[in-house]
């Protein structure tokens, strides 16, 4: 079910509506992290189609999901303005600490969503502008609204969105989504789920607070910890795949290769560690420590650089085959 | 909604700010959306 409309466009605004916004609090609704990565797997995905595409058109389309992904952010903070005051991660958000209305937020979602659909059909084709409309919708209604506050699978269903840009990219340059870009998409897919929780190891409280059930709130940090495991089990030879299917060469082997072992390692070693155990009973703690968080964090920032290093390795060797062509005329 | 006539100097300040960010905004997707139809259009512009 989808809940209520909860307190998110009530309390910030009660509490701070005289606080002016600054242009960087606008900014900060677009989640420009998250955009960034979600950039770079549109590129990579327009990018290995390997269809020659108008220069112009190619930035407008990655504009098109750039836009698309801020607007998403923008309608998540709207939403989540409620939870995201209560924790230490996100209390200083432009919603949650007044600077901007949650009217606005939902505003300038909303304006966004629209306008980067529009630009990407009328630029490129509604196969992209559709996908791009379906990603926006699935993670600000059924992940944002729905599983994330109902279901500690949260991540692992609404990972979906995070993972179709490359797909996207891909039919923005076709108009067409072939196995090798939704190989793409499963990357990003089953990477999530270990790299989410890797964090929400040592921010367990934080969410227990705000009454989100991640993993290890729900199911507790071993449980969570034996998951990852798993999920690193099955991302790896996933990984390994694209060398297979022709869409990565012998570069892009090397990089999953050695990459997949790095984040094998790393998840034995979370495995075998009791971090996340001393925060649930000491919500107090939670940045403090850090010492017994160390192998979660190790493998959540290693698991940003992996997935950055494989598509990296992608785009790398397609413009690498793309460019003799170029110069051969 | 705040009401204008008790705004402060500072946020009335940031509501021009805004309105004059958005009206650029606009103007910039117009341009693009013109754009976007020449390259579309190709060679086939002046026909």
């Amino acid at each position: 079910m989808i809940e209520p409309m909860t307190d998110a466009a009530q309390v910030p605004d009660q509490a701070h509506a005289a606080l002016p916004a600054r242009w960087s609090d606008y900014v900060m609704l677009l989640k420009p992290r998250v955009m960034s990565l979600v950039v770079f797997t549109a590129l990579t995905g327009l990018v290995c189609a390997g269809k020659p595409l108008n220069p112009i058109l190619a930035a407008v389309a990655v504009l098109s999901v750039a836009v698309g992904a801020g607007a998403s952010g923008a309608l998540n903070m709207w939403y989540d303005a409620d939870i995201d005051a209560l924790m230490r991660r996100t209390h200083a958000r432009p919603v949650p600490s007044g600077r901007v209305q949650a009217a606005d937020a939902l505003a300038m979602g909303i304006v966004l969503s629209i306008l980067s659909v529009m630009l990407m059909g009328m630029a490129l084709n509604w196969l992209a502008a559709g996908l791009l409309a379906f990603t926006i919708g699935f993670y600000a209604v059924v992940y944002t609204m729905w599983l994330k506050r109902s279901t500690p699978l949260n991540i692992v269903i609404g990972g979906a969105a995070g993972a179709l840009p490359p797909v996207i990219g891909w039919a923005a340059a076709t108009g067409a989504a072939p196995l090798n870009a939704w190989l793409m998409f499963l990357i990003i897919f089953l990477w999530t789920p270990p790299h989410s929780w890797a964090l929400a190891l040592y921010t367990t409280s934080d969410y227990a607070k705000a009454g989100v059930p991640m993993m290890p709130v729900a199911k507790g940090p071993a449980a969570t910890r034996l998951r990852i495991l798993l999920y690193s089990l099955v991302l790896v030879p996933a990984a390994l795949a694209p060398a297979f299917t022709g869409l990565g060469g012998p570069g892009y082997l090397a990089v999953a290769a050695v990459g997949g072992a790095g984040f094998l390692a790393l998840a034995a070693r979370l495995a075998a560690s009791h971090a996340g155990d001393s925060l649930t009973a000491r919500p107090a703690g939670l940045y403090d420590v850090k010492a017994q968080a160390k192998p979660a964090r190790d493998l959540f920032a290693f698991s940003i650089l992996y997935l950055f290093a494989l598509f990296l390795a992608l785009l790398a060797e397609h413009l690498l085959r793309i460019a003799p062509l170029s110069l051969l005329g | 909604m705040s009401h204008p006539a008790q705004e402060t100097p500072e946020a009335a300040k940031a509501r021009r700010w805004r309105n004059w960010l958005l009206a650029g905004a606009l103007f910039a997707f117009v341009i693009l959306v013109f754009v976007v139809t020449i390259v579309r259009l190709g060679g086939h512009v002046l026909d």
